[in-house]
This record gives C-alpha cells, sequence and structure tokens, in this order.
C-alpha cells in the first residue's frame, strides 16, 4: 500500500511541477535567490562580424523561414489555424529558439532571444515639437527633449544603483564564503553581471525613482503606490486600445502604473504585510507561500514587483469572473473582462493576450470543465439503480480547502482557485467570435483588444466626431490588416488620402499597438508598415511629435532576418527623416544612444545609419563628432561609432568623399579605456576600408599605428577586431607597404591559427585571404612562412563540420592557391582525399575542384597527377551522399583539366562508371552519368572512341530506368557521346537508337523530356538520313504534345527540331501537320505551332511554305487565320531581308486582315507589317509598304493595348523603312486636330517618331510663317552657294 | 486615362516620352512648337560639321562664329511668347 501512495504522490508532484512550468514562476530575483542574470549565458553585444548585413539572404545558413508574403492568414484560417492550435497545445513552452515552428508566418515563431526583446520596447507618449512652438514655452503637460533627458539619466543612474547593490550582495555572500572579514577587491564595474534583470521601461521612472531605488533596500513599502506619482495625467496620452476608459495604459507592459495593487490584493496582502518582501531579503518566508505568477503572467523576465508575489486571490475575493465559465474570453466583451474588472490584474493587463495564452485558457478550461466533480444528477443517470448503494462520508473526512494546492493543480488563469460549479450553460457557444458588423473582416482573438469597440453595434449619429473618427479610423486598419485584397487596397487609399484630416495623433495611436502586438504575421506587419509609409507622406511636420513612437516599432525591422523586411524599415525611417527633419530626429534618438539596453542602442545606430544616407552624412558628421566623444558615458561612444560603421555598411564607397572625417571621428576609441569601445572603433574602421576599397588609404594613416599597437597589446575578442580591421585595411595600400605590414602582421595571425574561438578563426581567415590576394604579399614568403602552419592548424576535419567555416577555409585555400600555384596547394591537401571522413573529403575536393578550375593543371607533375587521380576516385567512389555534386562537379573540373593526360587511367574510370552506372541507388547511377557527360569531350582527346562506343552501348541498354532523374541523366550522357563522336560512328547506330527514343518522348518528366528532345534534335539535325521518313513524322506526331510543355526551353528545342525534321524529309508532310494543329483551341500549342511553322520556312525557304499557308488562311475559321498570321508574322521575323522576294505576294493577304472586323487580325497583321517593315528596310520594297502603311494608319485609335501596341510598333517599323519624313507628313495631318482625342494620339506618334529620328525631322518640319514679333521660319535652309 | 491602361507598356511609353525635352502634348500650341522645331534644327546644325562649314561658306563667316550664332540663337529663337489670351 505504501509504496503505491508515495508513487500516487511522486507523481502528483511531478505533474505540479509540470503545470507549474507549464505557467512558468517568477520570482523576485532582487530579493530571492539572486543566482544569476537570465541573460547570463548569452552575448551581451552582437558578433563582431556582420554577417546579416553583408550576406545575401540566399545564401544564409539557416534556410529562410519566410517563403513569401501571402494573402492574410484568416483567408486560410481554417485549416492553418486548427493545425496550429493543435501544434501550440502540445508544446506551447517549447516555442522560443529551437522550437521554430516552419510552417507558422508569425514573426515571432522566427525570431530568436535577442530579436525578440523588441517586445520590451515601449511606444513612448507623444514628444513636443520644437519647431511647432516656436518661441513659446512648452506646455507643462508635454514632454520635451530635457525631460526625456532627464529621464534617462535617471533611468541609467538606478540602473548602477542596482547593480552596486547586487555587487555588494555579491561581495558579501562571498565574504561570508570566506568565513567573512575578508575584505573583497573592488572589481571592475564592467565585469560584474548584473544579476537584476534588467528593467528597461523608461515610463516607470518618476521624478524621485533615485530616491526609490535606493529606498528599496529599506523596508519602505508605500513608494510605488499610485499617490505619489506625480503627473500621472501624462500617461493618458498613450492609448489603451480596445480599452477605453481605462485610466492606466496597457501597452506599456511593464509600466509600474500598471502593477498598482487592487483594492482587492492589497487587502489580501495585508495579512503577510508582516513579511513584506524587502524586510525578508533571504526569502524564507517567502518560499512557502505558492508562487502562482504563471497564471498573473507567463513572461515573468519582467516582473520584479513584490505585488507579484502574493497569491493571487482575485478569483476567491470577487470571483466575479468565474461566472461567466468562458473563462477571460468571452466573445462579445472585451478580452480580459479587463472592463469588469475595476482595476486590472497585473498578468491580465500587462501582457497583450497571445494565441498560446489563449489556447493555453481554452484548454485549461476545458480539463476543468470536464474534470469537475459531477454532480448527484449526474451520478444517478450513469450508475445503474440497482446494486450500488450510496455510502455516507467517512467522519474524519474533510474536504481539501487549501486554495494555493487546488491552484496549483488547475492553474486555471482568471478562474477560481476555489471551485465553485459553473452554471450550465449549455446553449452557450464557445470560441465563436462574434461577427464584426458591416462587412468587416473577421478578426483574430489577439485583435480583439484593438478592434473590439468595432464589435458593438453603435449608432454613429450619437458619438462625438472625435470618437467617429476613432471608429473610422479602425475600420480601415481591420480592413488593411484582414481584409481581402480589394478590401485593403481601398481602406489603403482612404488612409492616405484622409490622413491629415484624421490627424497624426489618432493615426498612430492606432497603428502602432498595432505594431507592437507579438503576434503579428509577416504580411500584416508588411501592411501596416506600408500604411505607415503611405501617411507619412501625407502627414509630413505633423509626425514630429511622433517620432520616437514610430522608431520604437520600425526599428526592429532593421535588424530583422527578412532582407526586405529591413529594406522596408530603411524606406521607412528614410522617409521620416526626411519629414521631420534632422533636428527632430537627433532629438528623438539621442536619448537612445546611451540607453541602458543593448538592444536599443543596437537599433538606434542602425536607424540613425539610415539617417545619414537619408539625409547627408555631412549633416549628421557634427552630432556624430561629439556623440563618439562623449566623456559621460561608454555606452554613448558605443553607440556613436556604432553609428559610423552601419554607415560604412549601408551606404558602401559613397564614404569615400566623407572618409577621412569619419575616421577622425571614431579614431581615439582605439585607445578607449573601455573594451567593447575599443572593439566596435576596429570593428567600424574595418567596415569603413571595406567599404572604401580600394581607394582611400590615406584617411586610414592616422589609425595604423594605434592598430598596430593593439594587436601587440589585446587578447581575445578585441584582438579579432583589431585583425579584423588591419586586414581590410592592408588590400588599400600600396604593394610594398602592404608587404611589409602583412609580415609584422603575420607574426600575430599565426599565432591566433591555434586560437580555439571559432570567431577568431573566422577572422583570421578573413585576414589571411585578404592579404594573400594584396598585390606585394610575394608567393615564396607565403610558401616558406604561411603555408605549414595554415595547412597544420586549418586542414583539420573539425572545419568541415561547420559550414561557415568550411566555405570560408575553401575560399582562403582558393586565394592562396592564386599566389602560389596549384601544385603546392594540391599536392598538400591530396593525400586527404582518401581520409576517413566524408566532410573533410568533400572540402577537399570542392576546393582542388575551385583551384583547378582557376589555374588549370598544367602545374601538375606525374606524380602528383597520379595521386590526385587515384584520390579522386577513392573519394567519388566512397561517397556515401552528395547532394551538391561537389564530387561529380571536382571529378569533371579535374578530368577537364588535365586533358590528354587522363588517357591511362580512362579504362579504370570507365570501369568505375559503369560498375556504378549498374547500381542498386538510383542517386549513384544518376552520377555516374553525369560524370560521362561531363568527361564525354576529354575521351575524345584521348581519341578513346572504342570505349564511348562500348559506354553508348551500356547507357543504350539503360534507357529502360525507371526513374526519371536518372533517364534523364542517361540520355543527356548519350546526347554527350553523339555529339563528340558523330552519328556516323556511334554505336549504337542511330537507326536502332532513335526508335528507342520515340516512345520516351512520351515522358512527362520535364528533365527527360529537355535531354531527349535535344537528342532527337541534334539526330534530326546531323544524322536524319539514317532514320527512315516514317519514323521521323511518327515522331511529329510526339512533338506537338512536347509543345505544351511548361519548360521554355523544351518549347524551344521541340520547335527547332521541327525545323530539322522538315529539312530532312521535306516540309509537305511536316507543314501538314503543323497547319492541322492549329486548328486545337490550347492558345500555347497553337502559338508554338506557328512558331514552328515559321521556323520550317525558314529551313526550307519560304516558298515551300508560303503558297499552302496562305491557301490555309480561306479557311474561315478565327484561330486558324490568326494563327497563319501570326506564323507570317514570325516568318518575316526570321527571314529578315530575304522577305523582300515575297512582300508582294502577301500583301493582299495582309490588306485583307488589316481591314477584318477581329481585332487579334489586325493587331497580328500590324506585327507582320511590322518585320516586314523591318526586315526590308532600304531594299526597294517602299511602294508596297506605304500601301500597307495605309491599311495600318486607321487603326492608330484603338484602344485596346495589344492592337495599340503591335499598331504603334508596326508604325515605328515604317518609319525605319520609309524614313521618319514620310511618317511625319502621316502625323501632320492631326497635330492640331480640333478634337482632342485625336490630337493626343497624333502627338504620341509624333512623340516615339521624334525619340527615333529626332535628327532626320529637321530637314522635314513644315515651312511656318512668321507672325508680327515671332520668327518661325528657318531661313538657313534655303541657304544656296 | 483608362484604368486598364495606367499599368501597361503605353503608359511606360509615354513616362519616357514626357522624359525628353521637345516631345510634344496635346496642348501644345503653336509657338511652342515652333520652339522646339528652331532649337532642333540649330541643334542639329551644330551637330552636322558639314552642315555647319556649308553655311559658314555661305554666309562667308568662320566656322566658329557661326557655331556661336546658332547657339546663341538657341535662347529665344522664335522670340518672345505671345501673350496668353485667358481662357
Amino acid at each position: 500500500m505504501d509504496p503505491e501512495i508515495a508513487k500516487t504522490q511522486e507523481e502528483r508532484k511531478r505533474m505540479e511541477q509540470q503545470i507549474a512550468s507549464l505557467s512558468t514562476v517568477t520570482f523576485d530575483t532582487e530579493f530571492y535567490d539572486s543566482t544569476g542574470n537570465r541573460y547570463e549565458g548569452y552575448e551581451s553585444s552582437i558578433a563582431v562580424t556582420e554577417e546579416e548585413e553583408t550576406v545575401d539572404p540566399s545564401l544564409s545558413d539557416v534556410p529562410r523561414r519566410l517563403a513569401s508574403y501571402t494573402a492574410p492568414q484568416s483567408l486560410m484560417k481554417d485549416i492553418a489555424r486548427s493545425a496550429e492550435e493543435h501544434n501550440s497545445n502540445n508544446n506551447n513552452n517549447n516555442n522560443n529558439g529551437s522550437g521554430l515552428n516552419e510552417t507558422s508566418r508569425r514573426i515571432i515563431d522566427r525570431e530568436d532571444e535577442y530579436r525578440r526583446r523588441r517586445l520590451n520596447q515601449v511606444l513612448s507618449p507623444d514628444r513636443v515639437d520644437a519647431f511647432a512652438l516656436g518661441d513659446k514655452t512648452p506646455d507643462p503637460s508635454v514632454r520635451t527633449y530635457a525631460e526625456i533627458m532627464k529621464e534617462e539619466s535617471l533611468k541609467r543612474e538606478r540602473e548602477e544603483t542596482l547593480r552596486e547593490i547586487a555587487k555588494k550582495k555579491k561581495e558579501e555572500e562571498e565574504d561570508k564564503e570566506r568565513g567573512g572579514g575578508r575584505k573583497v577587491e573592488e572589481r571592475e564595474r564592467d565585469e560584474v553581471p548584473a544579476p537584476v534583470p534588467k528593467r528597461r521601461n523608461r515610463w516607470d521612472q518618476n521624478q524621485d525613482v533615485d530616491a526609490a531605488s535606493k529606498k528599496a533596500k529599506t523596508s519602505s513599502s508605500d513608494w510605488d503606490m499610485p499617490d505619489s506619482t506625480p503627473g500621472i495625467g501624462r500617461w493618458d496620452a498613450t492609448p489603451t486600445p480596445g480599452r477605453i476608459g481605462d485610466a492606466t495604459p496597457s501597452l506599456s507592459r511593464r509600466n509600474r502604473w500598471d502593477e498598482t495593487p487592487t483594492p482587492g490584493r492589497v487587502a489580501d496582502a495585508t495579512p503577510s504585510a508582516g513579511v513584506t518582501p524587502a524586510a525578508t531579503p533571504s526569502g524564507m518566508t517567502w518560499d512557502s507561500t505558492p508562487k502562482l505568477a504563471g497564471l498573473a503572467t507567463p513572461t515573468p523576465k519582467r516582473q520584479r514587483s513584490r505585488w507579484d508575489e502574493t497569491p493571487l486571490t482575485i478569483g476567491s475575493a470577487t470571483p466575479m469572473l468565474g461566472a461567466t465559465p468562458a473563462g477571460p474570453y468571452t466573445p462579445g466583451v472585451t478580452p480580459l473582462g479587463g472592463v469588469e474588472l475595476a482595476t486590472p490584474t497585473p498578468g491580465a493587463i500587462r501582457q497583450a493576450i497571445t494565441p498560446e495564452q489563449y489556447n493555453l485558457m481554452r484548454w485549461e478550461k476545458d480539463i476543468e470543465e470536464r474534470n469537475r466533480p459531477l454532480s448527484d444528477e449526474e451520478l444517478d443517470s450513469m450508475f445503474p439503480q440497482e446494486g450500488y448503494k450510496i455510502l455516507d462520508p467517512p467522519a474524519s473526512y474533510v474536504p481539501i480547502r487549501t486554495p494555493a494546492r487546488k491552484l496549483l493543480q488547475t492553474p486555471t488563469p482568471l478562474g477560481t482557485p476555489l471551485y465553485h460549479i459553473p452554471e450550465e450553460n449549455r446553449g452557450q457557444q464557445f470560441d465563436v467570435p462574434k461577427e464584426a458588423a458591416g462587412g468587416l473582416p473577421e478578426m483574430k482573438p489577439e485583435d480583439m483588444q484593438y478592434f473590439a469597440p468595432l464589435l458593438s453595434e453603435v449608432d454613429e449619429e450619437t458619438l462625438s466626431p472625435d470618437e467617429q473618427k476613432e471608429r473610422k479610423i479602425m475600420k480601415l486598419l481591420l480592413k488593411v490588416k484582414n481584409g481581402t485584397p480589394p478590401q485593403r487596397k481601398t481602406a489603403l487609399r482612404q488612409l492616405t488620402d484622409k490622413a491629415r484630416e484624421f490627424g497624426a495623433g489618432p493615426l498612430f495611436n492606432r497603428i502602432l499597438p498595432l505594431l507592437m502586438q507579438p503576434t503579428l504575421e509577416d504580411q500584416e506587419r508588411h501592411l501596416l508598415v506600408k500604411v505607415i509609409d503611405r501617411v507619412l507622406y501625407k502627414l509630413d511636420e505633423l509626425v514630429r511629435p511622433f517620432v520616437h513612437k514610430i522608431l520604437v516599432v520600425i526599428e526592429p525591422l532593421l535588424i530583422d532576418e527578412d532582407y526586405y523586411a529591413r529594406v522596408e524599415g530603411r524606406e521607412i525611417i528614410s522617409n521620416l527623416s526626411k519629414a521631420a527633419g534632422l533636428a527632430t530626429m537627433i532629438a528623438a534618438m539621442r536619448p537612445d544612444i546611451d540607453n541602458i539596453d543593448e538592444y536599443v542602442r543596437n537599433t538606434t545606430a542602425r536607424a540613425f545609419s539610415v539617417v545619414a544616407s537619408a539625409l547627408g552624412i555631412p549633416a549628421l558628421l557634427p552630432f556624430l563628432k561629439a556623440v563618439c566623444q562623449s566623456k559621460k558615458s561608454w555606452q554613448a561612444r558605443h553607440t556613436g561609432i556604432k553609428i559610423v560603421q552601419q554607415i560604412a555598411i549601408l551606404i558602401g564607397c559613397a564614404v569615400l568623399p566623407h572618409l577621412k572625417s569619419l575616421v577622425e571621428i571614431i579614431e581615439h576609441g582605439l585607445v578607449d579605456e573601455n573594451q567593447k569601445v575599443r572593439t566596435i572603433t576596429a570593428l567600424s574602421l574595418a567596415a569603413l576600408a571595406e567599404a572604401s576599397a580600394p581607394y582611400g588609404i590615406e584617411s586610414f594613416d592616422s589609425v595604423l599605428k594605434p592598430l598596430w599597437k593593439g594587436i601587440r597589446s589585446h587578447r581575445g575578442k578585441v584582438l579579432a577586431a583589431f585583425l579584423k580591421a588591419i586586414g581590410f585595411i592592408i588590400p588599400l595600400m600600396d604593394a610594398i607597404y602592404a608587404s611589409y605590414y602583412t609580415k609584422e602582421v603575420m607574426f600575430i595571425l599565426i599565432r591566433e591559427f591555434q586560437s580555439p574561438d571559432e570567431e577568431m578563426k573566422k577572422i583570421v581567415l578573413k585576414v589571411v585571404k585578404q592579404c594573400v590576394s594584396t598585390e606585394g604579399v610575394e608567393a615564396d614568403y607565403i610558401r616558406s612562412d604561411i603555408l605549414p602552419e595554415f595547412f597544420k592548424n586549418f586542414w583539420v576535419r573539425r572545419m568541415a563540420l561547420d559550414r561557415r567555416n568550411y566555405r570560408q577555409l575553401v575560399e582562403t585555400t582558393v586565394e592562396i592557391a592564386n599566389k602560389v600555384g596549384v601544385a603546392d596547394i594540391v599536392g598538400r591537401i591530396v593525400e586527404d582525399l582518401k581520409d576517413e571522413s566524408e566532410p573533410y573529403r568533400r572540402m577537399v575536393m570542392e576546393t582542388i575542384e575551385k583551384v583547378v578550375a582557376n589555374l588549370g593543371a598544367s602545374d601538375i607533375d606525374a606524380r602528383l597527377e597520379e595521386l590526385l587521380i587515384d584520390g579522386i576516385l577513392y573519394a567519388f567512389q566512397e561517397q556515401t551522399s552528395d547532394d551538391a555534386n561537389v564530387m561529380l562537379n571536382g571529378f569533371g573540373a579535374v578530368v577537364n583539366a588535365l586533358g590528354q593526360r587522363v588517357k591511362p587511367y580512362l579504362p579504370q574510370i570507365c570501369g568505375t562508371i559503369k560498375w556504378r552506372l549498374n547500381n542498386k541507388s538510383a542517386k549513384v547511377r544518376q552520377q555516374a552519368a553525369d560524370l560521362i557527360s561531363r568527361i564525354a569531350v576529354v575521351m575524345k582527346q584521348c581519341q578513346e572512341e572504342q570505349l564511348m562506343g562500348h559506354l553508348g552501348v551500356v547507357l543504350y541498354e539503360y534507357l529502360g530506368e525507371e526513374y526519371p532523374e536518372v533517364l534523364g541523366s542517361i540520355l543527356g550522357a548519350l546526347k554527350a557521346i553523339v555529339n563528340v563522336i558523330g552519328m556516323t560512328k556511334m554505336t549504337p547506330p542511330i537507326k536502332d537508337l532513335l526508335p528507342r527514343l520515340t516512345p520516351i518522348l512520351k515522358n512527362r518528366h520535364e528533365k527527360v523530356q529537355e535531354n531527349c528532345i535535344d537528342l532527337v534534335g541534334r539526330i534530326a539535325d546531323r544524322g536524319a538520313e539514317f532514320v527512315p521518313a516514317r519514323e521521323w513524322m511518327r515522331i511529329c506526331f510526339e512533338l506537338l504534345e512536347m509543345l505544351k510543355a511548361h519548360k521554355k526551353g523544351i518549347r524551344r528545342a521541340t520547335v527547332n527540331t521541327f525545323g530539322y525534321i522538315a529539312k530532312a524529309i521535306g516540309p509537305q508532310d511536316v507543314l501538314a501537320t503543323l497547319l492541322n494543329n492549329l486548328k486545337v483551341q490550347e492558345r500555347q500549342n497553337r502559338v508554338c505551332t506557328t512558331v514552328a511553322i515559321a521556323i520550317v520556312a525558314e529551313t526550307c525557304s519560304p516558298f515551300t511554305v508560303l503558297p499552302a499557308l496562305m491557301n490555309e488562311y480561306r479557311v474561315p475559321e478565327l484561330n486558324v487565320q490568326n494563327g497563319v498570321l501570326k506564323s507570317l508574322s514570325f516568318l518575316f521575323e526570321y527571314i529578315g531581308e530575304m522577305g523582300k522576294d515575297y512582300i508582294y505576294a502577301v500583301t493582299p493577304l495582309l490588306e485583307d486582315a488589316l481591314m477584318d472586323r477581329d481585332l487579334v487580325h489586325r493587331q497580328t497583321a500590324a506585327s507582320a507589317v511590322k518585320h516586314m517593315a523591318l526586315g526590308v528596310a532600304g531594299l526597294g520594297c517602299e511602294d508596297a509598304l506605304v500601301h500597307l502603311l495605309n491599311y495600318v494608319w486607321p487603326n492608330i485609335f484603338e484602344t485596346s493595348p495589344h492592337v495599340i501596341n503591335a499598331v504603334m510598333e508596326a508604325i515605328e517599323g515604317m518609319r525605319v523603312a520609309l524614313g521618319a519624313a514620310a511618317i511625319l507628313n502621316y502625323c501632320l495631318q492631326g497635330l492640331f486636330h480640333p478634337a482632342r482625342k485625336v490630337r493626343e494620339v497624333y502627338w504620341k506618334i509624333y512623340n516615339s517618331l521624334y525619340i527615333g529620328a529626332q535628327d532626320a525631322l529637321v530637314a522635314a518640319y513644315p515651312v511656318l510663317e512668321d507672325e508680327e514679333s515671332n520668327v518661325f521660319s528657318r531661313p538657313e535652309l534655303v541657304m544656296f552657294v | 486615362m483608362q484604368a486598364s491602361d495606367r499599368f501597361n507598356i503605353n503608359s511606360q511609353l509615354e513616362h519616357l516620352q514626357a522624359k525628353y525635352v521637345g516631345t510634344g502634348h496635346a496642348d501644345l500650341n503653336r509657338f511652342e512648337w515652333a520652339v522646339n522645331i528652331q532649337r532642333d534644327s540649330y541643334a542639329s546644325y551644330v551637330g552636322h560639321y558639314p552642315i555647319l562649314s556649308y553655311f559658314a561658306i555661305a554666309e562667308n563667316e568662320s566656322i566658329g562664329r557661326e557655331r556661336y550664332n546658332f547657339m546663341q540663337k538657341m535662347l529665344l529663337p522664335c522670340g518672345l511668347p505671345p501673350e496668353r489670351e485667358e481662357d
């Protein structure tokens, strides 16, 4: 019995823990168990290399998680959502980091921890527009620059104080550990990890925050009571979407005002008031109170309020919510019941509800619903009436009354800790959101809080104008966000058009919170950003008070992993800076420059670089200079220098004019006291040098010395940065200096070859690559000094495992090979082709391939050649997976480079190929066939025709291959062999081969089709006589089907093949087939047929085709006639000046077509006329052309775009053939026609005439007579000698 | 312009045309067109050396002088624009 109980208990405990972890627990880490910073394991600054900016998005290591923008998800919701919900139920805590949901479109799902910090930002209240004020003193209620700066400094001070506290505590602890008494050395402040989760909210700083933070150590607890807040009214400026009438802004999630205790909670807290957290820093008593913060908020990291530590007892005290069993989210009511609760509960309001939370709640609710105690009636209905007896509960039974335990078991958010039986309401429909009225698009649950007012039917007449405006904006935004494309379009246009009428405030107060929504999808963000962009144009200087708010939401776009998001972000910021002006931008961003949060500083630096590129670097230089020299904080210097770096990355070689000043601004950073500043300075110099390469070495003169000293005195990350800077500066130098500096820096580089640090490795490789490729660095030096160490340290198996290392190493080695030659490099690594690690072999192979492809194989001596072939054969045979075709490419490259020298090895190679062609694995067979097509040319060079013939027979036997990929490769290999050895020598003979190919033409696989049609076309071209005409006709019919292919290459090869076949067996039969095909319905098929007819005409001379073709025009069927006309058009395009012999023959037909009622007739005939005119220009056919022009001209008033295009082009063609003057004469009649419609068309023709032949018109302009004061005549033209 | 041809090639074509000085439009008046013609003519004279030398012989001026004259004339080739009658 006992062990069973123990087991059950244990199980329960485990479950409790699970549930507790499900909704994560918050500690007040300041007071309890401050073991470490949350971010302790993370880099607190970004990586040394700025890969994400410079790397092409398509090459990025991580496969792009965002495929494309598509329709809003709500349209596909039915399918996608249910699946997603399923997922998130199962692993809703799993979503960060590794649990990336591949299919999810939400931005947050593909963001890493760092990028997610954007959600910590807060939309600040509006700021004053200093320009709008003029000389007036700003209203005390608005925030001025000075106030913001003051707040910032207070916040910084507070941060430092907290850090001090933490430090002291740690020291005390350490003292205690050592038995106390001993003095602990002062440490450098930078190295002390702040154990306190950072509090980044600037808005929770009030004037006496400084005092408050000090008081936090003392036992005073009233400092954050709402009464003591000065100017609370100012927070009203921030909007609270969905919760109008709520005094506290909900968006500033970490705002202290949200944490104001509710009266109920204060009351609840009193029993434990004796043990306020501050009073018991060790927190022992508090450990006994259940941690219910999970209920309060699932994002624990920002919670530090002691109020979170009290058990959440609202439910028990006031079970208002419990009354509605739907829990916190009842359709129809605003989510979270924020309105019903007079005062917000911390967990509910602080966090915008995410679908995960929503699902979690729903799920829990569901579980609770099912697990509720069964009522007597239910039990009665379940059990048989007889055979059971209802027992009385034992006297000793006491129901469990500890609410906390109950809570832990079923963490129903905002539910009742003390269970009470919910009212049955069978009629209630759960989870069916209420429809929005008035044709608005559907809302997602997370949209409710922003758009909830739209759900209630309100008579708009009764609202005040402002409210009406709000509602209108909300409607439009909802349409933009969730609507169908047409809805979106009109809504966007309305927003744009009425932007000034709506006003900046109401607009941004609605848009920006939406952008801060944690569940935003890419598409939605894209649309909202677009709204901002459009609105910006309209609002212009009115945006000034909102600049910072906009930046808060747009800046994260600058570090988004999606390239287009970054571009979008840049565009907005650049437009914003143009609208608001430099002064406003600086005023808005200046406080963020030395923000305590690295994330804010990083994004601000990037934003500043965009401002610089938008408004010009010179405008920003004085400010940058001041920032970089800031004495007050290293953060400011760091950010300032980072701005320079970002500018260099952003605008590239355009930094050159300002290079000197930019370098001067940051150079002192190299000797800064702070290590981070030194690092970023070196990185910025590297970026500047990279951007300005190969110019501008003069500007870097001043930094060479400190860099030089730096690489000798620094270690680790700083050294890496310094090396990078030098690596990018050396290529700018003259040859002598470059050689000197390379030699100097090489000592250190070689020392760092051994560094275990990955980042350092990459930088060292990069620097070596830079140095080696520089002119002036001698091959001998590289050979003797660099190579031994380089190969010893880098050419190891481990390097092949990381993709970035791999790539970098291959690049660097190829660069070295370019200097020292093939033999040195290949000689060193050739042995490794037989290494036992496959990734390593692959890396070796790729390097050899690149080196040999670049430099050829003439350096390779006999011995090395032997080793190389041996190694390659080994590596090729031993490969298990080769998706990137590295081995294949390497093999092909080496064989082609060696040329005739491969002859001795060919039997062996062919043996391998033959063996592998017979392999079980399709991949291997395919690769073997591919290899044949790569080396066919070399085999011919080696006069191994017999061997090739043999391979041909082998391949022929494999034509029954069932895998289309492999079959395609086999056909490709056959084609390669046929190409090389010719039709006559081919084995199997063509007459056997071709009939075998005819059925394969039916295959619908693209690769098979392409290779097959190529091969057939080749045979038709070169060896048609080997095959009977009947077989060719059969192939013709198959080819018609091929015209349907999607790939253009296939269709083109097909029509060409028609030409070859027609040439071989005469055009009559082929033509008959093709003309019949004009009757088919499919347009693409007809188009291709017309092309084929034209090609047949071209290859067999037009006179063989034209009679039949023109005869076909008599068929009274639109498609056929148009097909004939189109054929004529292509025909005249292809035959060019040969057309002069046929133009008189087809003119009557074209006359007829140009007078036809059908538009398409005229259009196609016009394009035929164009090609004809262009072909016969200058060949004396003007009479026919003028005649045709008279038929074309009346069509100039057509409005259908295709027709008018064709007509205009025909006229252009005529201009070329007849001369500009002739067309001008046609034009003159309408240029000043009384009807505007006519004039417009004629001027359009005149304009294209003018652009085409301006000079030629001079002689043809009409003679204008002088008027009283104006001279219009051109007397020069009548001069005569 | 119709909605349909707002995005087709024709609109681009017109945009392209509008970039060239010297192209016209439906509201061009006689004077403006004449100015364009004159300027084009002068530009053509200056641009073709044989024509320039021909004019130089005919007028018994140096070629440089001719070229200078033509360029000067391009300033106001037809004199001052006529008073626009207000419509």
